[in-house]
């Protein structure tokens, strides 16, 4: 598969919300105003996009079955991947920390716009999740790594900026008592997610 | 607080998925089927449990700027634990599971309990509360899963329910129940009545 088509694949059909329902948290409660949730997609897909292909290495390269065989042949047999998790979780808290202190140091002006949401984004499902998929679905090469977390991160920005539009709209509508706030966010995503599966046909 | 009301309360009145909107995240994924719903829910409750106890013996231990890391690190442990026994165990509800087991990792209302409830109690009450949160947890993904189950496939637990004279006489599953947004649309139903009842009260 091309580089192009992956791409496609993670932001629509793969959609990490619509198909997956990752970083759902966030997602409903930030997602009351279109600027804030602009700058939380932006600050996921940035992280997306540096800790998936840091994992990447860090899978082929420690963790794998044999893995390890490029230190000492004799380790070839070892086999890390029940740490998968704790070396995740604890790169992508490390990662999350020091861009959070590369921001501040270099762009002050994208440190106040992304600023509060990079410490939140370390316990994003979306995150782990891109992660986990990576390692499962096995991928050839870094760069292929890398778009996948581009692509997901960007899919994940697409839906929450549309939910945010749409509930923008919906202070204006009259909703039935007890469904108005979180309740009919989840039914939106709910049809949200149907639209999003007319995508499932095409083929790459 | 007594021990009961930690327990009971977070089934109905504080319930973490549909009045706090917690760990919705990784898992309506797996409620396609009972089965795997009953697994992950038990899982997250042990893992809820668990983890609240051991931080609440290490609460005086553990510096403040850095605790994030040490919840993330114990709570990193137990789903291993849980992974490794579910391969061992249950394997083909584990293949199922799949990525779904490590993201409760980062699920929502472990960190929340943690942050919320294990930081400033001790660890007998802790264990309870993360007990609670999660069989309330566990009680919405049921819930789901059986509505989806049953109108999806026509089974529970993989046995057949609805009997096969009906689908002579016309009947037919509905296979959009199958299909991951019914989930959300079940869930946001659930919070309408839930939100209904409480009010009328």
């Amino acid at each position: 598969m091309s580089l192009f088509n992956l791409f496609l694949k993670s932001v629509f059909l793969d959609n990490m919300i619509f198909a997956y329902f990752l970083g759902m948290c966030s997602y409903l409660a930030v997602s009351k105003t279109v600027k804030t949730s602009a700058g939380l997609g932006l600050a996921v897909t940035f992280v997306l996009v540096v800790t998936v292909p840091v994992n990447y290495l860090v899978n082929k390269y420690l963790l794998a079955p044999g893995a390890l065989a490029w230190i000492n042949p004799s380790w070839a047999s070892l086999d890390l991947s029940f740490l998968t998790y704790i070396i995740f979780i604890a790169i992508i808290a490390a990662i999350v920390q020091i861009l959070e202190m590369i921001i501040e140091t270099f762009t002050p002006a994208l440190h106040s716009a992304l600023g509060i949401f990079l410490p939140l984004i370390a316990v994003n499902c979306a995150i782990l999740g891109c992660s986990l998929f990576m390692q499962e679905r096995g991928f050839s090469n870094v760069g292929e790594a890398a778009v996948f977390g581009l692509g997901s991160g960007i899919g994940w920005l697409l839906a929450i900026v549309a939910i945010a539009a749409i509930r923008e709209k919906l202070r204006y509508s009259k909703i039935p008592k007890g469904l108005d706030g979180v309740g009919i966010s989840f039914i939106i995503t709910g049809l949200m997610g149907i639209a999003f599966m007319a995508f499932m046909g095409i083929k790459l | 607080m007594n021990h009961k009301k930690l327990l009971i309360e977070p089934l109905r009145k504080a319930n973490p998925v549909t009045v706090l909107v917690l760990g919705i995240c990784s898992c309506l994924a797996v409620t396609a089927q009972l089965k795997p719903a009953l697994v992950m829910g038990a899982s997250v409750t042990v893992v809820t449990a668990l983890s609240n106890f051991i931080i609440s013996l290490l609460r005086k231990g553990i510096p403040n700027r850095i605790r994030i890391i040490v919840q993330l690190v114990v709570v990193a442990t137990l789903v291993i634990l849980i992974d490794q026994f579910l391969k061992a165990f249950a394997y083909d509800v584990s293949k199922r599971l799949s990525v779904y087991v490590g993201l409760i990792i980062t699920n929502c209302i472990i960190m929340g309990r943690l942050e919320a409830f294990a930081l400033s109690h001790g660890p007998w009450e802790s264990f309870l509360d993360g007990l609670g949160n999660g069989l309330g947890y566990s009680l919405i993904l049921v819930i789901v899963a059986f509505f989806r189950e049953l109108l999806g496939s026509g089974t529970l637990l993989g046995y057949q329910v609805i009997p096969q004279s009906f689908y002579e006489a016309g009947y037919q599953n509905n296979g959009l129940m199958i299909l991951p947004p019914m989930a959300l649309i079940i869930i946001g139903i659930i919070i309408w009545i839930n939100n209904r009842k409480t009010e009328s009260k």
